[in-house]
């Protein structure tokens, strides 16, 4: 009962942004980025320790400006990049750049704790993400999946740019470039990087529209017009089922689409009571999803329908290695779940603008409200079983 | 030469009779002398009977006393021998006992009384005797008397008898004489008849052709069939045969030209059964015929249902009208079919044995069954024509004729299934134009919201179309209930007394419950539901309704839940008493949809309005460049629209909804303006609890300040009233500013410039909501948040705000 308990981190200043640790799949690690004007803002390194219950955390100084938004890389675990607001010369820009973190912080991390905080370590650069003719505004950038971490999409204004990072990603070289030309917002707000089709799709997000886009050819894929009845906040892939995408935005609204069919959303939730602010699909089992909202809200959601095991667990043997091994015949035909929220968190006291899944437990998530508190929780273990065996 | 033996045979019992009357006459006479000598004899023994009589009667009266006296003393009477007057007298032994105990004197008296008693005893013998002497002397005077008397009546007798047997004598001569002349006679009238019968067969042939030419079937058929039998009887001898032959040979014409009447279209029903029934009678199968009969009323009868078929109207003549064509296949169509039945009936079935009669039946029963469904099918195809509403009464009324009509044929022929075939026509006639009311209806209520959507469509300003709403919503469901009202009563028609379908109870059950209320009434309350709920739902095609409109049907629906749905469901039932039992729709659970889809509404309402402010907001903070902005002079244009908006908007609301509750402590409105949200008191708040390290600074503040606020749900739904509606749309604006600020960067006068907004929205939006807290808390965390993205956070004075604010 302990277990399911939501364990809770503060962060003394703002954050909006959190990523799982990608490339780590044996400790359970999230990476969050603060947002403060007057101070000295700070990636946080927390890591999970999950038979204790217990939370580690290793702080680094990103003294450039406030993280607007963050994400790891998926080959190097000690790589990440940021989207950072600065004030030059009286006027913002929001820029990108690839970031080590220090060595001796890896070592020196069992003797984490007070000290860690007292003394941060800053991160090392390793190169900007911006050419030299655009001073756009950088709003996400976007590790190749299951990539070797050497190609990135930075969504600039109304750009699209691809970058191969080199000599150890300490130089990025823009490889190709699109924009989206036309009339109204043309800012993408977001964007997401498929794992299907050899990574070659990437789906963008601006105003009321997504579109997809192949980066081989740098062409337009497919267009969903008015996805959302207003802005589209963040998007995901569905990393089992190809073609399946889940949006969400101001209206309230999570929907899932069929690429292949861009009129219709597969299915709608409309659960949460403000804007939603992500959406994300867990790794493993693609049925469970959640979403988080500006109503401090964060939803845990079954869709088990149009997820790729409407049926329950495939009878694999290969895959499913987990518990569920002592039970194999599982042959009566088990009800899947129906479609429904399976739990709503209200840990959160102000808008929760991030929600992610760990990467190395996929019964574990994390989201980060405004005013810096991490939670950490689990999906129920009722769901869980059900799900396995 | 029999006769002359009957006669002999009569003449012999003649004779016998004379005998026996003479030997009776012979017999009489021995018996009245055997009457005298009978008499002679009673007069003998009626003497002797007195006799005794007197004997007895003296001897009585002497012994009984004695009798008596014994039987009382005991003494038994003894057999005495002594006794002189005893039975068992003995004179011996008397006479020896007397002188044995007497002395001679007393034997002397003794013999003296004895002589005594003797002469008394003669001389009354000698009386006696003389009496009966003297009535026996009267009786032979009589019996003298009566002996000559019958001898002149023998006499008489006699000659009585002489006579009789002269008079028989005569008459058995008469008779034998006319004997002869009587056979001769019934003999001779015997073969009269014959003859006649004779001639009139031998005639035959002529007369019948006579007839036949004159085309007197009938009498031709009467003469014929008085013939047959002879002839046939007769058939051996030659003559008679060829009769036959001749007879046949022109009844066979005969027949032939009977049925040669059945080609003729032309000839009449009546006509027809005449032949029919002649034909019956010359023997004719009576399956062939019915077959014939029937075939000939086909003809008859495709030529009716083909003029109905021209009724139907083709491409250039359009129908004539549903009354007309039911009237018209019911005057030829049906009439004509029940004329064949009848005669049909009349002659096959009636007269004929049971199993032919039940073979007839189930013939005809085939007939009118093939004849029945192409007509129906006809009907039918005539009432899918029946797509106008104009004439509800005509279709009634021909319905209504039609069932009547099948009724008299089915009361016709029982065992038919047309009647019920016909009332499920007329049952599909009235679905369909139930079905077509329906159409009609939310026609009607599109139509309606067209026109409400136009009238608040045209007049642009906002201002001036806002007092047409309750016009309009006025105007929206009295066209409504008036619709409703009118398509009842044309339904109504349906079930009138006089219709005659509608008294079956299946029919009405049905029509009432299932068809009225719940396909028309329910139907149509749920179609007004589904209308409504697709306005709520974001469609890309059709452009999104006006507010004002969910907002009219919001109230709409409302005003359905709390009155209009049980008054016309009460009204329904009221008018169509369904007594079948099948579930119907409830009221509550209607009400329950009807609520839901205007709240559905309402929150649509909300949300529309909200979203329109927000969008102004949010274009608002993100247009602008907030570290860069010049001191604030004034509150921004863009908040003076806000409030105009949410003004509008409260006008608009409180039109058509109440005004709802506030929070009590609201009343306090004049404190409201001068103790609106200050910078300073937000920090007087603050300071005391919390000396707080550098990082630790207003955002853990508010933080610990959200805990103890309730969480508010900012797309929640609203309840029916003015005040709640409002907050909604605020709390949605609010929140939007919020988001949006927390979305970017700000200078000193841009955190400037939003204290001045956020006091201005306070001062003029507090009015608006239920609960002013919630204002102010999402106003203050506007600014708080403002505070935090700020790069150089130094507030402006409360005063300069407020004046600025006042202003304007």
């Amino acid at each position: 009962m302990d277990d399911d308990a939501p364990v809770i981190y503060g962060i003394e200043f703002q954050a909006r942004t959190l990523t799982a640790q990608t490339a780590e799949t044996d400790a359970i690690r999230f990476i969050v980025g603060t947002q403060s004007l007057k101070h000295d803002n700070q990636v946080h390194l927390i890591d999970f320790d999950d038979e204790n219950n217990l939370i580690n955390k290793t702080v680094f100084f990103h003294h450039i400006g406030e993280i607007w938004h963050i994400s790891a890389s998926p080959a190097d675990l000690n790589i990440l990049s940021t989207c950072y607001n600065t004030c030059v010369d009286g006027k913002l820009q929001t820029r990108a750049a690839v970031w080590r973190i220090p060595r001796c912080a890896e070592v020196g991390e069992a003797e984490t704790g007070e000290d860690a905080g007292a003394n941060p370590l800053a991160l090392d650069l390793l190169c900007h993400l911006e050419s030299n003719n655009q001073t756009s505004t950088t709003s996400s950038v976007l590790w190749e999946p299951m990539g070797d971490g050497t190609k990135v999409i930075t969504l600039a204004d109304n750009h699209l740019l691809c970058w191969d990072l080199k000599e150890s990603s300490t130089e990025a070289v823009l490889s190709n470039s699109l924009s989206v030309e036309g009339k109204g917002q043309l800012r993408f707000t977001s964007g997401r990087w498929s794992p299907h089709h050899h990574c070659c799709q990437v789906a963008t997000a601006n105003d009321t529209t997504i579109r997809g886009w192949d980066i081989r050819t740098m062409s337009q894929v497919y267009c969903i017009d008015n996805a959302h009845g207003q802005l589209v906040r963040d998007l995901d892939f569905n990393p089992n089922k190809q073609y399946c995408l889940a949006s969400c935005g101001d209206d309230c609204r999570v929907k899932f689409w069929d690429t292949r069919n861009t009129t219709k959303p597969m299915k709608m939730l409309e659960d949460h009571s403000h804007w939603v602010w992500s959406v994300r699909y867990n790794h493993a089992h693609d049925q469970l999803v959640l979403s988080s909202s500006s109503d401090s809200r964060v939803i845990l959601s079954n869709m088990a329908s149009i997820s790729s095991e409407p049926f329950g667990p495939a009878m694999d043997e290969d895959d499913e290695d987990e518990e569920g091994t002592s039970e194999k015949r599982v042959d009566e035909k088990r009800e899947p779940l129906a479609d429904s929220i399976i739990a709503t968190y209200e840990e959160h006291e102000d808008s929760v603008y991030a929600v992610e899944w760990s990467s190395a437990d996929p019964w574990l998530f994390a989201s980060l409200s405004y005013d810096g508190r991490l939670v950490i929780n689990r999906v129920p273990r009722t769901v869980k079983y059900n799900i396995l065996l | 030469m029999i006769e002359e033996e009957e006669e002999e045979k009569r003449k012999k019992k003649k004779k016998n009779r004379m005998k026996k009357k003479k030997s009776r006459k012979k017999t009489r006479k021995k018996k009245t002398r055997r009457k005298k000598n009978t008499f002679d004899l009673t007069g003998q023994t009626m003497a002797a009977l007195e006799r005794e009589s007197g004997e007895e009667a003296s001897a009585g009266s002497g012994r009984r006393p004695h009798g008596r006296l014994k039987e009382f003393y005991g003494v038994a009477e003894k057999d005495d021998p002594c006794d002189i007057d005893g039975a068992k007298f003995e004179p011996d032994v008397f006479m020896s006992k007397l002188r044995r105990e007497c002395g001679l004197a007393k034997l002397m008296d003794f013999e003296s009384d004895m002589v005594r008693k003797i002469r008394l005893l003669d001389s009354d013998m000698q009386t006696l005797v003389y009496e009966n002497y003297n009535k026996f002397i009267s009786a032979t005077d009589t019996i003298r008397k009566m002996k000559n008397d019958f001898k002149k009546m023998e006499d008489e007798m006699e000659s009585l008898a002489a006579n009789m047997v002269s008079i028989t004598e005569f008459s058995g001569k008469i008779g034998a004489t006319l004997q002869d002349r009587r056979r001769q006679i019934t003999k001779l009238s015997g073969v009269h008849t014959l003859l006649r019968k004779l001639q009139f067969l031998f005639e035959l042939p002529a007369l019948l052709s006579c007839c036949v030419e004159q085309q007197k079937y009938a009498k031709a058929v009467r003469y014929y069939s008085r013939a047959q039998d002879v002839l046939q009887q007769y058939k051996h001898m030659p003559s008679f045969h060829g009769i036959q032959d001749d007879c046949e040979v022109i009844v066979a014409k005969l027949a032939l030209s009977l049925r040669s009447r059945f080609q003729d279209r032309d000839v009449q029903a009546s006509e027809l059964m005449e032949c029919v029934d002649l034909l019956l009678q010359l023997g004719e199968p009576a399956d062939q015929l019915w077959e014939e009969f029937l075939a000939h009323a086909s003809t008859r009868i495709q030529h009716d249902l083909q003029l109905l078929q021209a009724e139907l109207g083709s491409e250039q003549a359009p129908p004539s009208d549903i009354l007309d064509f039911v009237d018209k296949g019911c005057n030829g169509f049906i009439g004509d079919l029940c004329l064949v039945i009848a005669s049909y009936q009349e002659l096959f079935v009636a007269n004929a044995n049971q199993q032919q009669a039940t073979l007839a039946q189930a013939k005809l029963l085939k007939f009118v069954k093939t004849h029945m469904e192409s007509y129906f099918g006809l009907v039918e195809l005539r009432l899918q024509e029946e797509r106008g509403l104009g004439d509800n009464t005509l279709l009634v009324r021909a319905l209504d004729r039609f069932h009547r009509r099948l009724q008299a044929l089915t009361r016709l022929l029982p065992g038919s299934i047309v009647a019920s075939q016909g009332l499920e026509i007329v049952e599909r006639a009235a679905k369909m134009r139930l079905a077509q009311y329906g159409i009609a209806m939310q026609e009607f209520f599109s139509d309606c919201v067209t026109d409400a959507r136009q009238a608040l469509a045209t007049p642009r300003s906002v201002g001036k179309d806002l007092p047409s709403l309750v016009d309009l919503l006025a105007q929206l469901s009295t066209a409504l209930l008036n619709k409703v009202k009118a398509v009842l009563a044309e339904v109504q028609l349906f079930c009138s007394k006089d219709i005659t379908f509608s008294v079956k109870s299946y029919f009405k059950g049905d029509f009432c419950t299932q068809g009225v209320r719940e396909g028309l009434v329910v139907g149509f309350v749920k179609h007004m539901c589904q209308v409504a709920c697709q306005f709520c739902e974001p469609t890309r095609e059709r452009a999104a309704a006006p507010p004002a409109l969910l907002l009219l049907l919001s109230r709409l629906c409302l005003d359905y839940e709390t009155s209009t749905i049980s008054y016309i469901l009460t009204l329904t039932d009221e008018q169509f008493l369904g007594q079948n039992g099948t579930p119907v729709t409830s009221v509550s659970s209607l009400c329950g949809e009807v609520r839901a889809a205007a709240q559905k509404l309402l929150n649509h309402y909300v949300k529309q309005q909200g979203l329109s402010i927000s969008q102004m907001l949010r274009k608002s903070v993100e247009t602008r460049d907030w570290v860069n902005t010049i001191e604030p002079r004034n509150v921004r244009a863009v908040m003076k629209r806000v409030v105009e908006d949410v003004t509008a908007i409260d006008i608009q609301v409180g039109l058509l909804y109440e005004e709802g509750v506030r929070k009590a402590h609201s009343s306090d409105s004049s404190k409201r303006t001068f103790s609106a949200y200050s910078s300073s008191r937000q920090q007087s708040r603050y300071a005391p609890s919390y000396t707080t390290s550098a990082p630790m600074d207003t955002s853990l503040l508010s933080n610990i300040q959200k805990l103890f606020s309730e969480r508010v749900d900012i797309f929640s739904t609203v309840e029916f009233s003015k005040v709640s509606v409002l907050t909604g749309i605020i709390k949605i604006s609010l929140k939007t500013f919020l988001e949006c600020v927390r979305l970017r960067t700000f200078g000193r006068y841009g955190l400037q410039q939003v204290q001045v907004d956020c006091h201005y929205l306070q001062l003029y939006l507090w009015r608006f909501v239920s609960d002013e807290r919630l204002c102010s808390v999402l106003l203050d965390e506007v600014v708080g948040s403002t505070l935090q993205r700020c790069l150089d956070p130094v507030s402006m004075e409360p005063s300069v705000i407020e004046v600025i604010c006042e202003r304007g």
